[in-house]
């Protein structure tokens, strides 16, 4: 299976190992990952303003592309697959959003919300299946307390999302039990990491790093996993209380076997 | 209704009216300490048409948009909307930027990923 790739700034740069190891456990489940040409940055954030339009042009660019290369556009940063689906989300409920970005577009082909995005996680869990991915977890997390962050961006709003259960989610934890590890629950598993607050007000996102790693080391966690190279920044650069924090893909590519000798013993 | 909130609420597409004052909204907010007006009173002031109040205020630029109170507000009012309506009504007026190019290269670290800094401009630049 091929499915369209959507990058983003950051994959290409500081979370070269979140981009890294996505396409390399894809490549051993049978999907190959094909990046879009010519994306551009989808912003980091949506903005929610009706009348912001061109600031969404980048994500309707890479949607439409995704609709011309077979139908959708899969992610793995948590704030890219954030932007792209709330933008598409748009298109179904405000027909005033459709003809203002056709108008933009013009010269381009149209584009009406016909395409979709789904999130790597969403790619294991409805269409590979946890199954297989236990099959090929070679090596797998025996003994390991894995606490799953999912932070606000991959289950907020969930009218757009529809990621996974906004308040009990269940995706990752069931990740890390097909790699062979022990998920650990903890009540901050869903609450915001302080985000782009850190360039604004850098001792508001020290709170709430430390707040949600604490949580989690509280209840027992060795290490956190998340899908966001922002959280993954401000748990441990801001957080007062130290705990690895590694990118979902790199534990699969552990439990897989792909880290090169060398590189492994990370965790 | 007076010009600055029926810009919000065409912005933002809020039903303030809907609110029924439960405050869970502020109740779940990970800037409630770091803030002066909380989304609760974002709501009733727009509501009350006292937009003015909220356009220089330091809690606009506290939000993080993490949308709890978007996802556990019982009423659909979705108070995040209202905040980021209100915010770029004042960073859209001239030299209201709160982030300006020449501030960043302050700010990086060496571990800073570029999401940070694209998503703060978006934020806090018109």
């Amino acid at each position: 299976m091929k499915i369209a790739y959507y990058p983003g700034c950051t994959l290409k740069n500081k979370a070269r190992d979140l981009d890294r190891y996505a396409h390399e456990t894809a490549a051993l489940l049978g999907v190959e990952l094909e990046e879009i040409p010519e994306w551009q940055c989808c912003g980091g954030a949506y903005t929610s303003a009706r009348d912001e339009i061109a600031t969404k042009l980048a994500s309707v660019r890479a949607l439409a592309a995704g609709r011309d290369m077979g139908g959708r556009v899969l992610t793995v940063c948590s704030a890219c697959h954030n932007v792209l689906k709330q933008t598409n989300h748009e298109f179904s409920v405000n027909p005033d959003f459709d003809r203002k970005v056709n108008n933009y577009l013009k010269g381009e082909p149209e584009y009406h919300g016909e395409g979709a995005v789904i999130h790597y996680l969403e790619l294991l869990r409805d269409e590979i299946g946890f199954d297989a991915v236990n099959e090929k977890a070679v090596h797998p997390l025996k003994g390991k307390k894995i606490a799953a962050y999912y932070g606000c961006l991959l289950l907020r709003p969930s009218a757009a999302l529809a990621f996974d259960d906004p308040e009990n989610p269940s995706v990752m934890e069931n990740l890390i039990r097909a790699l062979g590890g022990e998920p650990v629950m903890y009540p901050m598993r869903n609450e915001c990491c302080g985000g782009y607050l850190t360039l604004e007000d850098r001792d508001a996102a020290k709170k709430r790093s430390t707040a949600v790693a604490s949580s989690a080391k509280e209840m027992g966690a060795d290490f956190m996993i998340t899908a966001c190279p922002l959280c993954l920044y401000n748990l441990t650069k801001n957080s007062d209380t130290a705990i690895p924090v590694r990118y979902f893909t790199e534990v699969m590519a552990e439990a897989m076997g792909l880290i090169p000798a060398g590189e492994e013993a990370r965790l | 209704m007076n010009d600055l909130k029926d810009r919000v609420l065409r912005m933002s597409g809020s039903a303030v009216i809907k609110c029924m004052r439960c405050g869970k909204c502020s109740a779940t907010c990970p800037s409630y300490d770091e803030m002066e007006y909380h989304p609760h009173e974002f709501v009733y002031i727009v509501e009350r048409g006292d937009v003015e109040k909220l356009t220089g205020s330091e809690s606009l630029y506290k939000c993080l948009t993490c949308f709890a109170c978007v996802e556990r507000c019982p009423r659909g009012v979705e108070p995040a909307k209202v905040v980021e309506a209100v915010r770029l009504i004042a960073e859209r007026e001239q030299g209201k930027n709160r982030l300006k190019p020449d501030d960043i290269p302050a700010l990086l670290d060496a571990d800073l990923p570029g999401q940070a800094l694209v998503t703060a401009l978006r934020k806090y630049t018109k």
